[in-house]
C-alpha cells in the first residue's frame, strides 16, 4: 500500500496535467458570463435551449446557475454573477433601488422584462379542497382561503406545498396569502406548520413539483415548469385565472459584475426578433403548447 | 471580509445562546443518525460475527463487495430509497416520504457496509486461540462469538463511531428523501446548504461549526480507543 500510494498520486497528477494542457487548445478564449437565473427558466429547459445559440453567436462562456430569484439577486448584488434573469418585480425593484442594478445600453433602464406566462394553482385531481370550480379575477385568493380552511380541519387529506425558498414564486404565493386577507408569517407559516396542512419545500420548481406530487398536495408554480413536468406528475391545473398570476420574467445586468458589454449582449440577445420567436415557439411540439410567450409591451410593461 | 466575520460572530451567538432553530436542527441530526447508527449495529455487529466465523464459498468476493460499498456515493443510496418509498414505488402506500423516518431509513443502508466490514476486519483482529479454547471448554457458537465481539470491542465502536460520522456529515441522501421541508426534515447538512444558497450565511456557519465539533469530539473519543 504504501509503495503503490506515491505512483497512484503521480500518475493522477499527470492525467490532470495532460487534461489542462490539452484543455487550453482553443484558438479565442470565449469570454465567460455568468447568469443566475430562477429555476422555472432552467428546469424547463428554455436555458438549456438558448445557451448554445448565444455562446455561437457572441463567442461566449455562458455560466448559469439555478436559484430561486431572491439567492439569484444575493449572487447578483455581491458580483459573482454578471446577469440575472428573474421574476420577482417586489424584489427586482429593491434590487435596482439598492444600486445593485446596471443600465442596459439599447434599453436606457436597468429591467428589461423579456417573455412572461402566468402562474396556476395546481393539485391532485380529487381536489379535496375544492377549488377547481373557483372563476373570475379573485379565483386564486378564494382558492388559498380554501386550502387554509380545508387544511386546517383536514391536515391529512388538504396540503400546500410551499417554495420556501425566497424565490419569486414563492414571492407570488406571499403575495396571495397577502392578498387573501391572511398575516403570511402567522397563520399560513406559523399556524399551518403546526397544523401540519403547509409544507415548507426550499427547493427549486421541479423539486416542489415532485414533492407536491408525492403528497397529493397543492401549490403554486409558473405555467411553464408545470407544462414541462406534466408527463411525470399526477397532477392537474387547478385555477389559472386571476390578475395576480402574471408572471414576467426580467434581465437585469449586475452593477458590481463583470463583462458589461457581454452581458448587454444578452439583455440584446434575449429580446432579439428572432430569439423571441424561438422563446414564443419553445417546447410547443413537446408539450402541445408554448411554456413562455414572448415580450409584449401592453402585458410586461417598457422596455 | 466584515461580512465574514459579522456572520462568524452571529454564528457564535447563535450557538452560544442555544438559539432555539440551531437546537431543533442539531437534535433532529443527532436523532436520525444516533437512530441509524444504532439500528446499524444492531444489524452489523451479529451479522460480522456470523460472517467471521463461517466458512462458505464467495465469502471472499463478498468482503470484496462490501468494502466496494464502503465509497458508495450518498445521492445513489438517496436515489434507491426514493425509488423504494415513492408513491408509485413498491413501498410507497407507507406514505414515509419526506419523513425523518425515511431519512433514518437511508442512513442506516448509508453506513451499514462501513460498520459490516470494519467488524469484520475487527473481529479477524482477535487471536484464533481465543475461539479455541473457549470452544474446547464447551462454548456455543453464540457464547464463542460473543466472546469475540468482547475482546474487539474498541475496534467494533470505531467501527460504530465511524459510522455516525458518515451518517450525519452526509447531505445527498438526507435532502433526496427528507426533501429538506422546514420543521420537519430539516437537518444540519440539508440547513447549511439551503441557508448558504440563500446567502444568509450566520445559520450556516453556525451549524458548520457545531458539525465540526461533533467530528473533534468523534475523533477524540475514536483516538482513547485506539490507544487501549
Amino acid at each position: 500500500m504504501k509503495k503503490i500510494l506515491p505512483k497512484m498520486s503521480s500518475i493522477v497528477l499527470i492525467v490532470i496535467l495532460l487534461t489542462t494542457v490539452l484543455g487550453c487548445g482553443e484558438q479565442t478564449e470565449p469570454e465567460v458570463l455568468r447568469v443566475a437565473t430562477t429555476t422555472s427558466l432552467d428546469d424547463t429547459g428554455l436555458w438549456d435551449y438558448l445557451e448554445p445559440i448565444f455562446e455561437d453567436r457572441y463567442n461566449a462562456d455562458l455560466q448559469i446557475t439555478a436559484r430561486g430569484t431572491g439567492q439569484a439577486l444575493e449572487l447578483g448584488k455581491s458580483g459573482d454573477v454578471d446577469v440575472v434573469t428573474v421574476h420577482d418585480p417586489l424584489k427586482e425593484a429593491a434590487f435596482i433601488a439598492g444600486n445593485y442594478a446596471a443600465i442596459a445600453e439599447n434599453f436606457s433602464a436597468e429591467r428589461v422584462t423579456w417573455a412572461y406566462n402566468y402562474f396556476i394553482i395546481v393539485g391532485p385531481e380529487a381536489d379535496p379542497a375544492g377549488i377547481g370550480n373557483l372563476t373570475g379575477s379573485l379565483a386564486p385568493q378564494e382558492a388559498f382561503q380554501k386550502i387554509q380552511q380545508e387544511g386546517k380541519a383536514n391536515p391529512d387529506t388538504v396540503k400546500f406545498v410551499s417554495r420556501g425558498d425566497e424565490s419569486g414564486t414563492h414571492g407570488r404565493e406571499k403575495a396571495i396569502w397577502a392578498s387573501a386577507g391572511h398575516n403570511y408569517t402567522a397563520d399560513v407559516v406559523g399556524d399551518g406548520e403546526a397544523d401540519g396542512w403547509y409544507v415548507e419545500a426550499g427547493t427549486g420548481m421541479g423539486a416542489t413539483l415532485a414533492m407536491a406530487n408525492e403528497l397529493m398536495a397543492y401549490t403554486l408554480t409558473d405555467k411553464g415548469t408545470f407544462l414541462a413536468y406534466q408527463g411525470d406528475l399526477d397532477l392537474v391545473p387547478l385555477v389559472d385565472e386571476g390578475d395576480i398570476l402574471l408572471n414576467v420574467y426580467a434581465a437585469i445586468i449586475c452593477r458590481n459584475g463583470s463583462h458589461y458589454q457581454m452581458a448587454n449582449n444578452l439583455v440584446n440577445f434575449l429580446r432579439a426578433p428572432d430569439i423571441q420567436a424561438l422563446i414564443a415557439g419553445f417546447g410547443a411540439p413537446e408539450y402541445g403548447e408554448p411554456l413562455f410567450h414572448p415580450w409584449d409591451p401592453e402585458i410586461c410593461g417598457l422596455p | 471580509m466584515t461580512e465574514i466575520w459579522h456572520s462568524l460572530t452571529r454564528a457564535v451567538e447563535l450557538i452560544v445562546s442555544l438559539d432555539p432553530g440551531v437546537i431543533e436542527v442539531v437534535g433532529r441530526s443527532l436523532r436520525i443518525s444516533g437512530t441509524a447508527c444504532l439500528l446499524a449495529a444492531l444489524i452489523c455487529l451479529p451479522l460480522a460475527s456470523v460472517i467471521h466465523f463461517h466458512h462458505f464459498r464467495g465469502k471472499r468476493a463478498l468482503t470484496n463487495v462490501i468494502q466496494t460499498l464502503f465509497f458508495v456515493p450518498t445521492v445513489l443510496v438517496g436515489l434507491f430509497v426514493l425509488v423504494l418509498f415513492s408513491r408509485a414505488g413498491p413501498l410507497g402506500d407507507l406514505g414515509l416520504l419526506f419523513t425523518p423516518t425515511v431519512m433514518t431509513i437511508g442512513q442506516m443502508l448509508l453506513i451499514i457496509p462501513l460498520l459490516l466490514g470494519l467488524t469484520i476486519s475487527a473481529l479477524s483482529g482477535v487471536s484464533k486461540e481465543i475461539v479455541d479454547t473457549a470452544t474446547s471448554l464447551g462454548a456455543s457458537g453464540f457464547q464463542a462469538g460473543w466472546l469475540v465481539l468482547k475482546e474487539a470491542r474498541y475496534a467494533v465502536l470505531a467501527a460504530v463511531l465511524l459510522g455516525f460520522g458518515r451518517a450525519i456529515s452526509e447531505v445527498g441522501c438526507a435532502v433526496m428523501v427528507g426533501g429538506n421541508i422546514r420543521g420537519a426534515t430539516r437537518v444540519i447538512t440539508t440547513v447549511i446548504t439551503l441557508e448558504a444558497g440563500k446567502g444568509d450565511l450566520e445559520l450556516a456557519i453556525a451549524l458548520g461549526v457545531i458539525l465540526l465539533l461533533l467530528a473533534l469530539i468523534i475523533n477524540i473519543v475514536l483516538n482513547r480507543l485506539q490507544q487501549r
